[in-house]
């Protein structure tokens, strides 16, 4: 049984590493997705064009907008004079926000009544326009607090990402995402290939049991899995000094449970899949949706009751509370625990398809 | 005549690997041309290059007076190419798949529905007409390929291999359907080139150009390629329990080319010059002169030193009592169509077994149940002693398994493929180091050991094949198709291993369409319409068919005339 077993995982291991397109399938993503993600993909956002539409000639608001050009996330790239002008420049996209101050402003101010500013964003981006407004809203308060005594002081500090590094916050969640696709991947091309190939039927008249093909046909996408997810992590603490706050045992043994899930939901589509296309084709409409449900962009807390109800199934998920949690913080067991036995359940119920699939494909 | 074209000191090689070297062909018109070769002889590219789809990498591809080199799309209005797979869409009907290929050549109206008249009468696809292209069996696809070649009445028709994987009832069709097309359009000058891999094609073409790795064995009327053999070949009558012994013993003998295993005689090739041979001598009964085939002349030509003698193979493990395979009405059931209709048969030890049956008629249902590879709905299959029904691992360790196409892993060696079966067969350390050693040595792939297998040559990938099947040593060999579209050198080198181990006591389980295999077996089961029609020997079912018109018939012959459909049932 043992040695069966391993004969299957062996060959499978040197095929997808003797196949000069699958090693590079492997070996590249990891690599281009991190530098991707962690550089180019940012939610942050620097050098906000911004128009200044000031009616008000008095000293408050020449010192209001003196701190939004002092600031390093606005540059001023213009100063109209009338609503059409704010209006093209929004439409053209040349300011991504109008700061209008409307007249009497700095009277109304040296007046002690509350002086109003308005805002105008370009909604089309919510995502900015929301991260806009709120440096904005940033700048103003601070401005407001400056000029008078504050009765109350706000001191902010930002726990397990004190710096607020945006790469913090996407790698874990790459080791999550990665290391579930390409254990997928590998589970969904190993029996699509062999009948592809013609080599599933001779493997199928040698005594290899349903359950020893399984085994054999789990274990390289586990490994190679966990290969990707430790590539990930290595870059993450190595290049860009990630702290590694938690257990490593409950990360690795989270790791291991997740990848389970993985394999056995590649091999699922894998027995049903008659080309390598439709394999492909296959994780692609697994894929997409899970990622989007994860978390690993949007918070799942903001989606409405029925779609974060949806999410609570998506293996990614609770990966991620893992991944972001023994990355930036010591994550307490009890608390990792909670995030474990979901994906504990996904990896048995899917091994459970996994093994009605493959019998079914088997014989 | 002026020819259809012209090909002069053509080469071709593909990022260093030669396909063709030193081609020179004429294509004339009335004729069909048959490019004629085991696989990889370079065929297709043969093809490829007259239909402008490849540039030779030197020499001249003249076509209806275009240099295809330069000026291909000129000429590509008159020319037909067939590929080996057909581009037939195959979610669309017999009649969407004709029209989309007039609408593609820009046919008018009334003379595309005059063509596709004629090509559905021609290839009796007429009933068919609103059946999915893919659910037509094999044959009829075929046919269906040639009916959109022919479409735009080309003046140059290329068929790439279109007798492939087609029964022998099928295959004497397609030539029918060509032949009359060609006589149709011969005052326009048409010509067809017809590639294929079976030799005795090569017979009932105009003129032949016989390929072999590339290179150009032979050219010009098949009459000439026979000539130097007339007088050679003869038929020598053996008591067929020793005619495997008999042909290792006379194969090296002075003044022998060739001897082959057709039934229960063995067909003789003497060196030229050498005197008639003496049928008391090598132990048969009789002996007659008999033609020449293509065949025979392609053994003359290329063979060289003695043929090949397997090394004597140990005697496999105690045969238990009773006969290998046993078949009991067994059936099996796809939705409301019965496959395989109550078959019974048994295989006794050390027999080569044959299951021949045209396309489609439940002979490969029938060989896949055997192997376990498919469950039966109903009936028992016997396989060395244990119910293949229950499909147990301990039953398939005691089989081996080749598969028609080459079916080991491309990407592994020809040592990690070895080693993977012997693992998978549950082989200790030291038996699979003994076992791999052995098969390395046997199969005479030592120095190839380290090679990717899948780019070896196919002969060689076939004894690796055959190897893997063995390592384990087998009680039963099931083989599918082994030696379709090799060159006749490595059939008979694959089938007198395959004797050896009969010899040794191997049950062997042949299915095939392929009437050459047939010829090797030790019995035969004709399967039709999955019932089974007949078993007996190949020398039995000759006896079978035997009128006056037809005294001597071939095992073709034979198999045409035993599953003639009864009318009615062309559409099935």
């Amino acid at each position: 049984m043992f040695a069966r077993v391993l004969a299957l995982v062996l060959k499978e291991l040197a095929s997808l590493w003797k196949d000069t397109r699958t090693r590079m399938v492997l070996l590249l993503p990891p690599l281009v997705q991190v530098m991707i993600f962690a550089y180019a993909a940012s939610f942050e956002i620097r050098n906000v064009p911004l128009a200044v539409w000031n009616e008000d000639a008095g000293i408050a608001s020449r010192d209001l907008t003196a701190r939004f050009t002092g600031s390093p996330r606005f540059t001023v790239v213009a100063t109209p004079d009338n609503p059409a002008a704010a209006a093209t420049l929004i439409d053209a996209k040349t300011a991504a926000a109008v700061l209008h101050i409307p007249q009497g402003f700095s009277a109304d101010f040296a007046a002690g009544r509350t002086p109003r500013v308005q805002l105008l964003l370009d909604a089309r981006r919510s995502n900015t326009a929301l991260l806009i407004s709120g440096y904005a809203a940033t700048i103003i308060t601070s401005y407001a607090l400056g000029t008078t005594t504050p009765p109350l002081a706000l001191e902010t500090r930002d726990w397990f990402n004190p710096t607020l590094e945006p790469q913090w916050f996407i790698l874990p969640g790459l080791v999550a995402v990665l290391s579930l696709m390409m254990s997928i991947l590998v589970g969904a091309l190993s029996l699509a290939r062999e009948r592809e190939l013609g080599t599933f039927e001779q493997m199928l008249v040698t005594p290899l049991r349903p359950s020893e093909v399984l085994a054999g046909k789990a274990i390289p996408a586990v490994v190679v899995g966990l290969l990707e997810a430790h590539i990930v992590v290595g870059a993450a603490v190595l290049w860009f000094h990630l702290p590694f706050a938690g257990s490593l045992v409950l990360f690795e043994i989270a790791l291991f449970v997740y990848m389970l899930a993985g394999a056995a939901l590649g091999l699922a589509i894998s027995a049903f899949a008659r080309t390598q296309q439709q394999a492909i084709l296959g994780v692609f409409v697994f894929a997409s949706p899970a990622i989007i449900l994860s978390g690993f962009a949007a918070p799942v807390e903001n989606m409405p009751p029925g779609v974060e109800w949806i999410s609570r199934i998506d293996p990614i998920r609770y990966m991620l509370i893992i991944a972001r949690g023994v990355f930036l913080q010591a994550m307490p067991a009890e608390v990792a625990l909670t995030a474990i036995w979901p994906m504990a359940l996904a990896a048995v119920v899917l091994m459970g398809l996994a093994v009605v699939a493959v019998r079914r494909a088997v014989s | 005549m002026i020819p259809l074209a012209e090909i002069r000191g053509l080469r071709h090689a593909f990022s260093g690997h030669v396909a063709l070297d030193d081609v020179a062909l004429t294509i004339a018109p009335g004729i069909i041309t048959g490019i004629v070769g085991p696989d990889a002889a370079g065929k297709t590219t043969l093809l490829r290059l007259l239909a402008g789809l490849l540039r030779p990498t030197a020499g001249e591809v003249m076509v209806l007076g275009h240099d295809m080199a330069r000026d291909a799309a000129a000429a590509h209005r008159d020319i037909g190419y067939m590929p080996q797979r057909f581009g037939l869409y195959e979610d669309l009907t017999v009649a969407e798949n004709l029209s989309l290929f007039a609408d593609l050549h820009r046919m008018p109206a009334d003379l595309r529905r005059e063509r596709i008249a004629r090509l559905l009468r021609f290839t009796t696809l007429a009933p068919v007409t609103g059946r999915l292209a893919g659910q037509l069996s094999g044959g009829m696809k075929q046919k269906l390929g040639h009916a959109c070649a022919l479409l735009a009445r080309p003046r140059l028709l290329l068929l790439d291999e279109p007798s492939v994987g087609v029964d022998p009832a099928s295959r004497r069709e397609l030539w029918a359907i060509v032949s009359d097309m060609l006589a149709e359009g011969r005052e326009e000058g048409m010509g067809v080139v017809w590639a294929t891999a079976y030799l005795d094609e090569a017979e009932r073409c105009g003129s032949v150009l016989l390929l072999h790795e590339g290179r150009v064995l032979a050219s010009g009327p098949p009459a000439d390629f026979l000539a130097p053999l007339e007088g050679r070949v003869w038929r020598l009558a053996v008591p067929a329990a020793e005619r495997r012994r008999i042909a290792r013993a006379i194969a090296p003998l002075e003044g022998m080319v060739d001897v082959a295993i057709q039934g229960d005689t063995l067909r003789l090739v003497r060196a030229a010059g050498a005197p008639p041979p003496d049928a008391a001598a090598l132990g048969g009964s009789s002996v007659i002169a008999t033609a020449p085939r293509f065949e025979d002349g392609f053994v003359d030509r290329l063979a060289d030193g003695a043929p090949i003698q397997p090394a004597a193979i140990p005697p496999v493990r105690p045969p238990a009592d009773g006969p290998a395979i046993e078949v009991r009405d067994l059936v099996r059931r796809f939705g409301a169509f019965t496959a395989v209709d109550r078959v019974s048969f048994s295989v006794a030890r050390g027999e080569i077994f044959g299951l021949l049956g045209p396309n489609g008629a439940g002979k490969s249902t029938t060989f896949r149940m055997l192997c376990g590879l498919l469950a039966p709905s109903a009936g028992t299959a016997h396989v060395a002693g244990q119910d293949m029904l229950r499909a147990s691992a301990d039953a398939r360790a005691r089989i081996g398994y080749m598969a028609q196409r080459f079916s080991l892993y491309g990407e592994l060696s020809v040592r990690e493929n070895l080693m993977f079966f012997a693992r998978v067969y549950g082989l200790g350390l030291r038996a699979r180091r003994a076992a791999v050693m052995d098969a390395l040595t046997r199969f005479d792939l030592e120095t190839v050991a380290d090679s990717v297998a899948g780019q070896l040559p196919l002969g060689v990938k076939q004894r690796l094949a055959l190897a893997a099947a063995l390592l384990h040593g087998p009680e039963i060999l099931f083989l599918d198709e082994p030696t379709s579209g090799v060159d006749p050198l490595t059939r008979r080198a694959f089938w007198s291993r395959i004797g050896a181990l009969a010899d040794a006591g191997v049950t062997i389980l042949v299915t095939s369409h392929f009437m050459d295999e047939a010829e090797y077996c030790d019995r035969l089961a004709i399967v039709n319409a999955g019932r089974l029609i007949v078993t007996g020997t190949p020398a039995e079912l000759r006896a079978r068919v035997r009128t006056a018109a037809q005294p001597d018939p071939t095992l073709e012959d034979a198999f045409i005339a035993l599953v003639a459909p009864p009318a009615g049932a062309q559409a099935a």
